[in-house]
């Protein structure tokens, strides 16, 4: 056999965690997306897209973090993967790039200042770099799966157009739609009131399309492209996962609508990455110009320290992570707030402070 | 201009720029920190009050920044992969480690507490609140530590040696590569750096409320309620802050200075070819001058050392910078060059096989400029502390107009000096990507070696679309930062209903 495509435990472990990086990104990142997405036609007035945003303003920061190290994890892991795709999907990247460059100051700039018209404009980059970050990492998912042209030096040599294929967009869309969907769940979680039930029926008529566009976009991936068979199974998870949520839709589940679109997302991308093996970047060109698994990684000394390192560190991220989540767990009102449960202790402070300032 | 001129452009404009703003989080971030501890364990209950409102005035000043850092960091993490892949290809197994760190360790820590920290006023308890501020700090300082190891492999590797069948170098130690010489130089001179530009930053500010309240005081005269009010915001509000902020430019000038001196002994050594140039050095010196002025005919841009003419100069001072004694010999531009052409070869092949001329010389206009503009600039925060200090001498407060506008004005001197000093450090370092370590050269790579296969036309949309972006940010991230600094810090606003008492940060809430 040949020894690029039979890679070490070592090389698998880091494929594996690579793409455990992009699911935890899709479930997490995911849902920020699908709320920017709700921004525009889901509130009515200024204040509710303020509430809508204020469901996912402590959080989102700490969930991109997730695609900047899962970056950084393929140039430690597999600088060949790292610098192809990089290089060979530039249009694709440079515009992603730009989508999410300005949609983090949008987060921070809407309520910078006072102003209608400043504020309408960063709601219409909000729903823009919502839509646009899931459609391009779409492409550009797909395009790796499916394969590109790339010749003995390792450069893609597709163009520009070429990436467009027909199951890079699909991907494109199918991303789109899957957190659309995880998105509007979310925000049945997080918000009461008229806006909840808002996005109850966002969800509802969302789930239709999603479950098709997944099943279409799976069942051609496993059909065309895989390399392996396996991957049947993560594809039945998603597909079980989906109809799950469906089903917890109709029974007002919130909680389980959201584990069930975040379980579809792990699955399918468990399914798109499980299928890639053992390359990672299959080649429609020359016989052997497919990177492997086996060919483009660093030396096992360096997969070897980063793996201990990552093994350490990840766990104390999930731990604070969650913590985070925990503090900001409550819903918030229809007013956009979260109404302050007053500890003693903070009762305290708060009447030694207000002596302080009455004094000024 | 070539695709190799465009992408190098690429990464100066958007490394630069990002640098602009990072500084300022790094040190911000810590001087929040310390503004707030400072609060929450003030015994006064006015000056309390006093530095609560100062966390959140500066505070909301490091949101609006970390937020454009953030933005302009994601591009750092893609682009040696999107114009620099035969780089990444190259250095990767030791290269990529300590950026994957970067995010492990650094990134996530100020990510997920800075969103604590925004959102959790009244949300946690006073002292795990001020923990999640100085995990802040904890976080953007790590990131620079890491993101200084990178380069100072790129400055000076260590820790990797050259495989030659694969052609790539590989990682042998990565503690090396963390401990690296060069990076223990340069972290405490990259921090310093950052506390400088957020203490220049504090101080003009606070200086400019501080005289604006003094002359609103005098205006309507001190013994006026109004009058003393003004006053007191003056004196027991601005005027520490200002002091805050003159101490810690004092503390990060000393450490500026020494670690500097550290860093250019080093490089003498590690790369005589930079300082050289940064001392526009063109034959071998005993005793060699510092330059204080040099030009150069049009030929100087072309890296020509004979077309230069010195016309200020201080004896004995470059060498002394070197090596700490008058009379040590320093190598000239010319021998440099001569030296590596012999030993690198007078070709070089480019990533697609061809054979170039090789040129070891860096652009010595640059280079020379760059250097005296990184401590020409910095040297304006020492006359800023200076004078700060003595208007606010003994309790006082000023209410010139001279002192208020010089202050302000002072502010981006910092800045600007950071990004001279990175432009000398990267240019200076020129032709190599990765400058080959003395004692062991086998590692090595030429820039012209690293980039990626790209037609130019990509290379200047993308670079053409940068700089819009870029600028339309800037423009307003200047006006949101001089809006909300001009507000001054908020005042206190208690809850009718629950008689909770807030003080207000920009308009988040959750």
């Amino acid at each position: 056999m040949d020894p690029l495509l039979a890679p070490t435990g070592l090389q698998i472990a880091w494929f594996a965690l690579i793409a455990l990086l992009f699911g935890v990104y899709f479930v997490l990142e995911g849902f920020d997306f699908g709320v920017q997405m709700n921004v525009g036609t889901l509130a009515r007035d200024d204040h509710e897209r303020h509430t809508l945003l204020s469901t996912i303003h402590p959080v989102w920061d700490g969930n991109q973090v997730w695609i900047i190290t899962g970056a950084a994890a393929i140039f430690a892991a597999f600088p060949e993967w790292y610098a192809t795709l990089f290089s060979g999907f530039y249009p694709v990247l440079l515009l992603l790039l730009f989508s999410l460059i300005v949609r983090v100051v949008a987060f921070t700039y809407r309520d910078a200042r006072p102003g209608d018209a400043w504020r309408r404009a960063w709601d219409g980059i909000h729903v823009a770099t919502g839509f646009l970050p899931p459609f391009l990492w779409g492409i550009v998912l797909g395009d790796v799966v499916a394969g590109v042209e790339i010749d003995q030096n390792r450069w893609v040599v597709t163009s520009a157009a070429g990436l467009l294929q027909p199951f890079a967009l699909l991907a494109g869309v199918v991303l789109v739609l899957l957190f659309w969907l995880h998105g509007s769940h979310y925000l049945t979680l997080k918000l009461q009131g008229d806006l909840r039930e808002r996005a109850r029926r966002r969800a509802r008529l969302l789930m239709l399309p999603a479950l098709l566009g997944g099943a279409a976009l799976l069942l051609w991936y496993q059909l065309a492209y895989s390399h392996q068979s396996w991957t049947w199974a993560p594809l039945l998870v998603a597909a079980l996962a989906l109809v799950g949520t469906l089903l917890a839709q109709r029974g007002r589940r919130e909680g389980l609508t959201l584990v069930g679109t975040g379980v579809a997302i792990l699955a399918a991308a468990a399914t798109l990455f499980g299928g890639l093996f053992p390359y990672v970047m299959p080649s429609t060109g020359l016989e052997g110009t497919g990177l492997t698994v086996a060919g483009s990684s660093s030396t096992p000394h360096t997969l070897t320290i980063m793996l201990v390192v990552t093994c350490i560190l990840v766990p104390v991220i999930l731990v604070y992570q969650s913590w985070a989540y925990w503090v900001f767990r409550h819903r918030l009102n229809e007013d956009g707030s979260t109404r302050a449960t007053v500890k003693p202790l903070a009762a305290r402070l708060a009447e030694g402070h207000r002596r302080a300032f009455e004094a000024e | 201009m070539e695709a190799l001129d465009l992408a190098r452009w690429q990464f100066g404009i958007t490394t630069v720029y990002h640098f602009l703003f990072v500084p300022l989080t790094i040190g911000l971030s810590l001087l929040v920190a310390v503004m707030q501890t400072f609060s929450v364990f003030a015994k006064d209950p006015d000056r309390k009050d006093a530095w609560t409102r100062m966390t959140k005035f500066f505070g909301s000043l490091l949101v609006l920044n970390f937020a454009i850092g953030i933005a302009t960091g994601i591009v750092q993490e893609f682009q040696f992969g999107l114009n620099w892949s035969e780089y990444a290809r190259y250095v990767g197994d030791v290269f990529g480690a300590p950026l994957a760190l970067e995010g492990l360790i650094a990134f996530f820590l100020e990510s997920v507490f800075l969103g604590l920290w925004i959102f959790g006023w009244n949300k946690l308890p006073e002292k795990i609140h001020l923990l999640t501020i100085w995990a802040v700090a904890l976080g953007t300082t790590c990131s620079a530590y890491f993101i200084v190891a990178a380069n100072s492999f790129m400055q000076h590797p260590v820790g990797a040696t050259l495989n030659p069948e694969t052609g790539r170098a590989e990682l042998d130690s990565l503690w090396a590569v963390l401990t690296n010489v060069t990076t223990l130089a340069a972290f405490p001179h990259v921090i310093a750096g950052a506390w400088l530009v957020a203490a220049a930053f504090v101080t003009g500010i606070a200086s400019w409320h501080m005289v604006k309240h003094h002359r609103a005081a005098d205006d309507v005269g001190r013994d006026t309620e109004e009058g003393s009010r003004q006053h007191e915001l003056a004196r027991g509000l601005y005027r520490p802050t200002v002091r805050f902020g003159v101490l810690a430019m004092v503390l990060a000038a000393i450490a500026l200075v020494v670690s500097g001196d550290q860093q250019a002994q080093i490089m003498f050594k590690q790369q005589p070819m930079k300082m050289a140039s940064a001392e526009a050095l063109c034959e071998t010196e005993t005793g060699a001058s510092f330059s204080i002025l040099t030009v150069g005919g049009p030929d100087a841009f072309a890296q020509d050392c004979s077309s230069i003419t010195h016309l200020i100069e201080v004896p004995y001072v470059t060498s002394f910078l070197a090596t700490h004694t008058f009379d040590a010999t320093l190598q000239g531009v010319d021998e440099l060059n001569a030296q590596a052409q012999e030993e690198f070869g007078s070709t070089v092949t480019d990533i697609h096989g061809n054979q170039v001329t090789a040129e070891y010389r860096p652009n010595l206009f640059v280079t020379y400029w760059s250097f005296r503009l990184m401590m020409g600039l910095a040297a304006f925060s020492g006359v800023v502390a200076l004078w700060a200090l003595w208007a606010t001498r003994k309790g006082r407060t000023t209410g010139s107009r001279a002192f208020q506008w010089f202050t302000v004005l002072a502010i981006p001197m910092p800045f600007f000096a950071n990004s001279a000093g990175w432009v000398f450090t990267e240019m200076g370092r020129q032709p190599w990507v990765v400058h080959p370590n003395p004692d062991d050269p086998t590692v090595r790579l030429m820039t012209l070696q690293g980039v990626s296969s790209h037609p130019a036309g990509w290379v200047v949309a993308s670079l053409i679309a940068f700089t819009l972006v870029y600028g339309v940010l800037a423009v307003v991230w200047f006006l949101l930062i001089r809006r909300t600094a001009l507000q001054g810090a908020p005042l206190p606003h208690r809850d009718p209903d629950t008689g909770q008492l807030d003080t207000p940060m920009l308009s988040f809430d959750y």
